[in-house]
């Protein structure tokens, strides 16, 4: 009974939002407002669950390691900080309130920072993976280096040309084999799905 | 040691100090570096172009400020080429930190174009699930976001009158640095047959090229570069985007080079290995 009533539950949800899916129609709308309205409530309420995880993991991390206490300290506070600047919409919407500085003056910084680290990284990446090993591998590196030449400025008729053969190449190639990926993950989630809906797949029920 | 094998085993600080020259030369000296007009940023700049004289073009900011160098310029160019028009601007920020960052750039250019809320704009703001959020758009705006980003009732703004979901405005322009892009595709252009450009970042760009040949999207803004073509096309002078593309040409050429001197390395240590079997 157990495992039963679960499976029956996901069965006939599954059942309900695909025949939702088909018929057009005023009250199959508000029945698909009405499902996706418990989507948002399941969230908010894994939300508690996501904090206390974090919160939890935190602490217990600085109790076993003296070297991981400042940053937990860092983690807390800003989490703290932030709820509290978060609290009223007038503190958020001001230009000079403390959650406002904090977005501006230290996590725009901090997130456009790390993002472009990445420029460093993949030009070390670049010198080290980018050989001509094999004849696959001469492909890969022609290939990203015709696209990389699009980026620079190349004299006449060669930008033209470079131009072009890198639209052929994203156009036809690289289209080829994204379409097939896509149809490839689409039929594999489809056939996922189905198992689930049948109970054939009971991996997210946590066993078996 | 032979020169190919000190280049191969060059220390990693050395081309991460090469790349950093590379970023830093732009900034000291002003470069110009023409950028080539795409078909597929024309595309976008053709269509917001007819939207004038009160049309409303949705424009969703779906990124956070660890990829507003790509995306911003572009959202900047096509907000001020709505507002140039009279056009009127429609928005959401599905993205978790970009609300605030969507929010300056509106005020900004609101009382830079004398615009006002809620009657030649109105910012949705934020609400979390993105797939959820946007197929409620698609039954009416006011069912995910009863309250706009400033807290007024949305039924109660004056530009939302007879403004219900997607069939009212012109089209939809997502600029996204993540996989809400995916869902405005599958959503907004698939379920309800809105035309849909998207505003990616330059890493993401090869993946929706497929979209355009399928006419699933009518143009595309690919990275830095498209947000250049973008500004060019609006004739938008000091714009990030065009600001931006000498540090890529610069940053290219450092790359193109390290990838030219590791395979010329390569090869001679390679021949150099089959002469000595020889």
């Amino acid at each position: 009974m157990k495992m039963q009533i679960p499976l029956i539950l996901v069965f006939m949800c599954g059942v309900a939002m695909l025949a939702q899916f088909m018929i057009p129609h005023e009250y199959s709308e508000d029945f698909f407002q009405y499902a996706n309205d418990f989507v948002i409530v399941i969230g908010i309420l894994a939300l508690p669950v996501g904090i206390y995880s974090l919160m939890s993991n935190t602490v217990r991390k600085a109790q076993r390691d003296p070297k991981e206490r400042p940053f937990a300290l860092v983690t807390i506070g800003a989490y703290v900080i932030m709820i509290i600047g978060g609290m009223k919409a007038e503190w958020f919407f001001s230009p000079t309130s403390l959650s406002t500085r904090f977005f501006d003056n230290i996590l725009i910084p901090a997130q456009a920072t790390l993002f472009s680290m990445l420029a460093f990284y993949i030009a070390s990446a670049a010198y080290r993976a980018f050989r001509a090993r094999t004849a696959l591998a001469a492909v890969l590196l022609v290939t990203a280096f015709v696209v990389m030449l699009r980026l620079i400025p190349l004299p006449e008729p060669i930008a033209t040309w470079n131009n072009g053969l890198v639209r052929w190449i994203l156009e036809v190639p690289n289209m080829a084999a994204k379409r097939a990926i896509v149809m490839g993950v689409a039929l594999g989630g489809i056939t996922y799905s189905t198992k689930i809906l049948l109970g054939i797949e009971r991996a997210y029920m946590g066993g078996e | 040691m032979a020169w190919y094998e000190r280049v191969l085993s060059v220390d990693r600080r050395l081309i991460y100090a090469a790349m950093g020259v590379a970023v830093i030369i732009p900034a000291i000296f002003t470069m110009h570096i023409p950028v080539t007009l795409s078909s597929e940023v024309r595309a976008v700049h053709e269509f917001t172009e007819e939207v004038k004289d009160g049309d409303i073009l949705f424009l969703a900011i779906d990124f956070d400020p660890s990829t507003m160098a790509e995306l911003l310029p572009m959202a900047e160019a096509v907000m001020r080429q709505v507002f140039e028009n009279d056009g009127r601007l429609l928005m959401s920020s599905l993205s978790q930190f970009g609300p605030p960052m969507a929010n300056e750039l509106i005020t900004r250019l609101a009382r830079e174009y004398g615009k006002e809320s809620g009657v030649d704009f109105v910012y949705l703001g934020y609400k979390p699930y993105p797939a959820i959020t946007i197929l409620a758009m698609g039954t009416d705006f006011r069912v995910p976001f009863p309250l706009d980003f400033y807290n007024q009732p949305t039924d109660e703004l004056p530009m939302m009158a007879g403004v219900h979901n997607f069939d009212d405005v012109e089209g939809v322009i997502a600029l996204c640095g993540g996989n809400a892009a995916d869902m405005w595709i599958t959503y907004v252009n698939a379920k309800y047959g809105m035309p849909v450009a998207l505003g990616v970042t330059g890493v993401m760009a090869a993946d929706y090229y497929q979209y355009l040949q399928s006419g699933q999207l009518f143009g595309l803004l690919p990275g830095i570069k498209g947000a250049a073509e973008y500004e060019q096309l609006t004739n938008t002078t000091g714009g990030e985007g065009l600001r931006g593309i000498p540090y890529q040409t610069t940053t290219h050429f450092v790359v193109l080079f390290f990838i030219i001197l590791t395979n010329i390395a390569f090869f001679a240590q390679r021949s150099a290995r089959a002469r000595m079997r020889a």
